[in-house]
């Protein structure tokens, strides 16, 4: 697997920025989902106000989460389920694999997951000899590249048709190595001729969830391929891997954010497909499975919640946040190495996986706060990606001339008259020294920076200077 | 593995251990139960609360934008004729597949000489399904399809043409006022193993954000509204 980590942030970024591909499908993003949701947003008078709604719902249900948990699962079991508790990714992946092999599956087939993702899942099963097919058109390239999605929507917006169409030559057999497939519906054409018959031979379907209903004892998958119906259907079992955060309470509360999520993902209005599935097939269905299992995730969420970090457990993973990320923007998804990309990754991967790991990446922001603007569950991603910073500032990781700096900094900030009078001399001195240009092009100890770019220097007086000048001038 | 016992308990004393709450307490467990209990709707778009003509054309419209054909059916001939035109048009084989639901049963399908009606749930093999919807929330021309005996879920997903009929009295404005008719049908608290909310053909932008129809499901849905 050509899995970056986030401790190599820097590096991957400066890759990512050099590489042409990337950068020509990057735009993809820009020309799509931004002006989508635009629109979409203003066909939806009433979406401020639903958000406000969704943000309420969420909270409250995080508040009582562990009585909703228990609700939902009288549901399932009475809807004839199972729900497996799942403390820890391994916990989660040995509970699937104990299903398969129970119902003695030999291929599996897997609707979009990113928590699927989270725990490992397909590598797990494939150990134990259980073919895994991807289903999603997006998740199904990224398996045969043997890569991990770059979007939590939108798998491959890293790849351009041409990569894909090189990919399928070499991995799909037994067809015409010179067939058509320069035109985007040559390659979903091809994708489904191949999936269709992994559909109708699979023993086992694994899906995520959107939602989990409490009320009902549901869980929702939203798709626009269909893949996650034929995968929850067809096989006579469906596993639904999903994390304990995903519970809302009731279906009016899911009705409100479903409002809110298509919209804010792709742009639609409504995906084509939003499914409630609740147990297995009733008696006298003609089709659906026999069995219907939940596997819950905890891996770190449970320890999120009373802490600064609550908030980011209302995310729906709608990729709204990324989409309008002028860093995402710049680097895609893979830069970040982890699965959670972008903003909201960059506020999560730290609380499930340390912030030892993952110190990069609360920092690769530039605190413009679209994110915050844009997401549908009013998550306040800059104030918590600012909140990490804090933390490993105060464990004394950062590199030494940052601490220094700051410390310098923080030792006159505290004290306004040496403040002022360093402000005063050093302001004037630097706009002599960076002379008629206005800017460095180098600065001792801020290579890192200077490098890219230039530092603007001081025009040569203090903001104090300025306002007192200013005011005067206004009070004539 | 945690035994499966532990593992709730763990999680369950986690969450708990965060919120700084016992299990115990009546006051988080009142407001539990009253807020599944009442089921508050919250805001509804003004464009659901129409009256039906106009729910209706606001359905089509939804519908036409996300790539669905749409036919507006006075009587039950009329239905059966939309649907063997568009088989006619299409040059699709004469075999339409359908569940035993009793609305369907009652067309006048000897109208339609030529197509053989098969029962049942799909398999790889058919090119035609038709299903029956049992409300639709014209907010964004939302079929509301769920699965029985007389319904197979396969119907709407393996063949490449997919037929819902869908009667105009059972149009209405929103998701909640379709989930209200299912609570009227199954119960509170209670839902069929499937409910699928469909709102178009199958489609991808996965790559390039092309937009592609029948990506695994069918790639043309004809709605077809009696009444």
């Amino acid at each position: 697997m050509t899995e970056a980590s986030p401790q190599e942030f820097k590096h991957n970024a400066s890759r990512a920025l050099e590489d042409a591909k990337l950068q020509r499908a990057l735009l993809n993003v820009k020309r799509g989902f931004i002006v989508k949701r635009s629109l979409a947003r203003s066909k939806l008078p009433e979406f401020g106000k639903l958000r406000e709604e969704a943000r309420a719902i969420k909270d409250h249900t995080l508040n009582h989460l562990d009585l909703y948990l228990e609700a939902y699962e009288r549901k399932v079991v009475e809807s004839g389920g199972h729900v497996h508790y799942a403390p820890s990714t391994a916990d989660a992946r040995d509970n699937v694999l104990k299903i398969c092999k129970e119902a003695g599956a030999r291929l599996v087939t897997k609707g979009k997951s990113m928590v699927s993702e989270e725990i490992g899942l397909n590598g797990h099963l494939e150990a134990a000899g259980i073919e895994v097919a991807e289903t999603d058109l997006g998740e199904h390239i990224i398996q045969i590249r043997n890569e991990p999605p770059s979007h939590i929507i939108a798998p491959v917006i890293h790849l351009n048709k041409e990569e894909i169409a090189e990919d399928f030559v070499r991995i799909h057999r037994g067809l015409a190595p010179d067939r058509p497939l320069g035109t985007v519906p040559d390659l979903v054409a091809e994708a489904r001729a191949v999936l269709r018959e992994k559909f109708l031979a699979a023993d086992v379907g694994i899906t995520g969830a959107n939602l989990l209903i409490a009320e009902t004892g549901s869980s929702v998958i939203v798709t626009n391929e269909g893949n996650g119906d034929l995968t929850q259907t067809l096989p006579k079992v469906h596993i639904v891997v999903a994390s304990i955060e995903k519970m809302v309470p009731t279906l009016e509360d899911a009705c409100t954010i479903l409002r809110l999520l298509a919209r804010s993902g792709t742009g639609q209005e409504i995906t084509t497909y939003t499914t409630f599935a609740t147990g297995p097939a009733r008696e006298g269905d003609p089709d659906g499975p026999h069995a219907y299992h939940v596997v819950l995730l905890d891996n770190g969420r449970s320890e999120m919640l009373g802490g600064d970090f609550q908030d980011m457990l209302r995310c729906i993973r709608c990729g709204a946040c990324l989409n309008h990320c002028p860093v995402y923007g710049a680097i895609g998804g893979h830069a970040y190495g982890s699965l959670y990309p972008g903003p909201m990754g960059a506020v999560l991967t730290p609380a499930l996986y340390g912030i030892d790991h993952s110190r990069d990446l609360p920092n690769a922001s530039s605190f413009c706060g679209r994110c915050e603007e844009v997401c549908p569950m009013a998550i306040p991603l800059p104030s918590m990606m600012r909140k990490w910073r804090e933390r490993d500032f105060e464990r004394g990781d950062p590199p030494l001339v940052q601490r220094v700096a700051l410390r310098l900094w923080a030792y006159a900030a505290k004290r306004p008259k040496l403040y002022h009078a360093l402000g005063a001399t050093i302001a004037p001195l630097l706009a002599r020294l960076a002379g008629s240009r206005g800017r460095f092009s180098t600065l001792p100890f801020a290579g890192a920076w200077t490098h890219t770019r230039d530092l603007p220097a001081p025009q040569g007086k203090t903001f104090h200077e300025l306002y007192r000048e200013t005011q005067g001038s206004e009070s004539q | 593995m945690t035994p499966s016992h532990q593992a709730r308990g763990l999680v369950l004393s986690r969450i708990r251990a965060g919120l700084g709450v016992s299990g115990k307490d009546r006051t988080r467990e009142a407001a539990v139960e009253e807020h599944l209990r009442t089921h508050r709707r919250g805001t509804i778009p003004a464009r659901a609360h129409a009256e039906r003509e106009a729910l209706i054309e606001l359905m089509t419209t939804m519908l036409a934008a996300q790539g669905a054909e749409v036919t507006r059916a006075a009587t039950s001939g009329d239905a059966v004729r939309a649907v063997a035109e568009d088989l006619r048009n299409h040059n699709l084989p004469s075999r339409l597949r359908m569940g035993a639901d009793a609305q369907l049963a009652t067309l006048p399908w000897d109208m339609m000489p030529g197509v053989e009606l098969v029962f049942g749930p799909a398999n790889g093999e058919d090119h035609m399904g038709l299903s029956c919807a049992v409300a639709a929330a014209a907010e964004t021309g939302t079929l509301v399809l769920v699965s029985g005996a007389d319904n197979p879920t396969t119907l709407a997903f393996l063949p490449e043409t997919h037929f819902i009929l869908i009667r105009a009295s059972d149009v209405v404005g929103s998701y909640e006022e379709a989930f209200d008719r299912l609570r009227a049908t199954y119960g509170e608290g209670t839902l069929p193993r499937t409910v699928n909310f469909i709102s178009g053909p199958s489609r991808t932008a996965d790559i390039e954000q092309t937009i592609v129809r029948g990506a695994h499901g069918p790639k043309r849905l004809h709605v077809v509204i009696l009444g």
